[in-house]
């Protein structure tokens, strides 16, 4: 709890979402996939910063910022370890962990290359089959994608 | 950790009748088309289908099925319009499955369909205004042929509960293992798994005996089925192996040879989804073990069966 006061105040956040503890190596999909490389609020990255759980994190600050779940979640996708926290008037006000949703839309490509929404124009739809370990299972070819080899579109 | 589920209420599918996979059939369902299958033999020539237009669009061709279906649906009294391979059709020319499948279901009451890609018939249903029953999708499903198993084991066997199913072969990737392990999870099965090391039954299939109860165990040499009721062989094919020398390791020992079966239980029978290659020895075909043949026959009857659920025109079964 001290660490994360510490570095909350780094850059001290008003309002917004602060998303923490994010595999270094999986900062900028965590970008892409919430769209942030294209939001007028301000943004705060920072990686590499050390970490007493994981060694190296990654860390991101969008000022005045709420994400509704269903957005916000699909990042434990990607990350499932990451932490949310919901700051306002510079204090805490929320902390969440990621829960991911029963079914993925559009976001996940199948990663097999038989699979009809890899050669037809067809949205890809996974139901989520393990939620602590990040299994999920193509709604087409039934092909069941572990997290190590999710591919984000 | 669910990887593996049953239908036990009915799916998207089940509201527009289609079949895509085996597990979109609850067990009630299943028996219920098993029952219908045996009237079916009893008396295959009725008039069910009358006015009933029915498209076999073939986007991959396989005789062998289609003729299957085809005669199943002239059985029944209905007309066929579709093609058996798609080379000569818009899709070749870049047609979307989208559009050739909206189209088709202008015109026709139900479609069968068989795709090279996996997933196609799932989508094909959820596109189509008519039902879809799935005549294969690449290396993923192929339902009927589930439904032709069951119905074969259960005419040879008198029922399906509490059996001992042995399955040899192409574990690994062979499909209609897989959907007959599914399909028999509903009756108290336990299973012997032959097997190859490259072509083992995946974890996901053990895991869900596992969490069902389902006992079983793996071997890797072909023997020791003295406890089987059912063996079901399959085709260990060469294209499945990285290294050409285990193929040829393999190949012959997983040759079932008629002097194999002395010792068996009376009611053991033979099957295989065919075609088989050299999986069953010539010398077994006269053993009255031997039920591959029947098997294929019965092909005819469970689609028939099949087919009238998916138009619910069952009432009227003589
Ligand atoms: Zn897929």
């Amino acid at each position: 709890m001290a660490d994360s006061k510490k570095e909350l105040v780094v850059v001290a956040l008003e309002n917004g979402t602060v998303i923490d503890h994010i595999p270094t190596d999986k900062l900028f999909q965590v970008v892409s996939l919430l769209k942030l490389d294209s939001i007028d609020s301000q943004l705060t990255i920072g990686n590499n910063l050390y970490s007493s759980k994981q060694g190296k994190k990654g860390i991101l600050k969008i000022t005045d910022k709420f994400f509704e779940p269903k957005e916000i979640n699909k990042i434990a996708l990607i990350a499932p370890c990451a932490k949310l926290n919901i700051i306002k008037n510079y204090e805490v006000v929320d902390k969440k962990p990621l829960e991911l949703p029963d079914e993925i839309t559009e976001i996940v490509k199948c990663v097999n290359p038989k699979c009809v929404t890899n050669n037809e124009p067809v949205k890809t739809r996974f139901h989520v089959v393990d939620k602590n370990n990040v299994a999920i299972k193509c709604c087409y070819c039934e092909r069941i994608i572990q997290q190590e080899d999710i591919k984000i579109q | 950790m669910v990887f593996l589920q049953r239908n036990k209420k009915p799916s998207g599918a089940m509201k527009t009748r289609s079949l895509v996979s085996i597990t979109d059939y609850t067990k009630e369902k299943i028996l219920h088309i098993l029952d219908l299958a045996s009237q079916f033999e009893k008396n295959p020539n009725q008039d069910l289908l009358k006015g009933k237009i029915i498209a076999t669009l073939f986007f991959e061709p396989s005789t062998r099925t289609r003729l299957s279906f085809e005669t199943a649906v002239n059985r029944l009294g209905g007309r066929i319009i579709g093609f058996s391979d798609a080379s000569t059709t818009s899709s070749s020319k870049g047609e979307t499955l989208k559009d050739t499948i909206t189209m088709v279901s202008n015109y026709a009451d139900l479609i069968i369909m068989r795709h090279p890609l996996d997933g196609a018939a799932r989508y094909a249903s959820e596109v189509s205004a008519v039902p879809v029953i799935n005549a294969g999708d690449g290396s993923n499903q192929h339902p009927t042929q589930t439904m032709l198993d069951l119905y074969s084991i259960k005419k040879t066997q008198g029922t399906l509960e509490n059996l001992h199913i042995t399955m040899v072969g192409d574990l690994k990737y062979g499909r209609t293992v897989h959907s007959l392990l599914m399909a028999m999870s509903h009756f108290n099965p336990s299973f012997t798994f032959i097997a190859p090391d490259e072509l083992r039954l995946p974890d996901e299939y053990k895991q869900f005996c596992f969490e069902n109860g389902i006992k079983y165990r793996e071997l890797s040499e072909l023997t020791d089925f003295a406890d089987a009721d059912i063996l079901y062989m399959t085709r260990v094919q060469r294209e499945r192996f990285l290294d050409l020398m285990e193929y040829e390791k393999v190949k012959n020992v997983y040759t079932l040879k008629n002097k194999m079966l002395d010792g068996t239980k009376p009611n053991l029978r033979v099957l295989h989804p065919l075609p088989r290659v050299n999986e069953i020895d010539t010398d077994v075909d006269d053993n009255e073990k031997a039920y591959y043949f029947q098997q294929a026959r019965n092909g005819v009857y469970a689609r028939q069966a099949v087919i009238c659920d998916a138009l619910n025109v069952q009432d009227k079964i003589n």
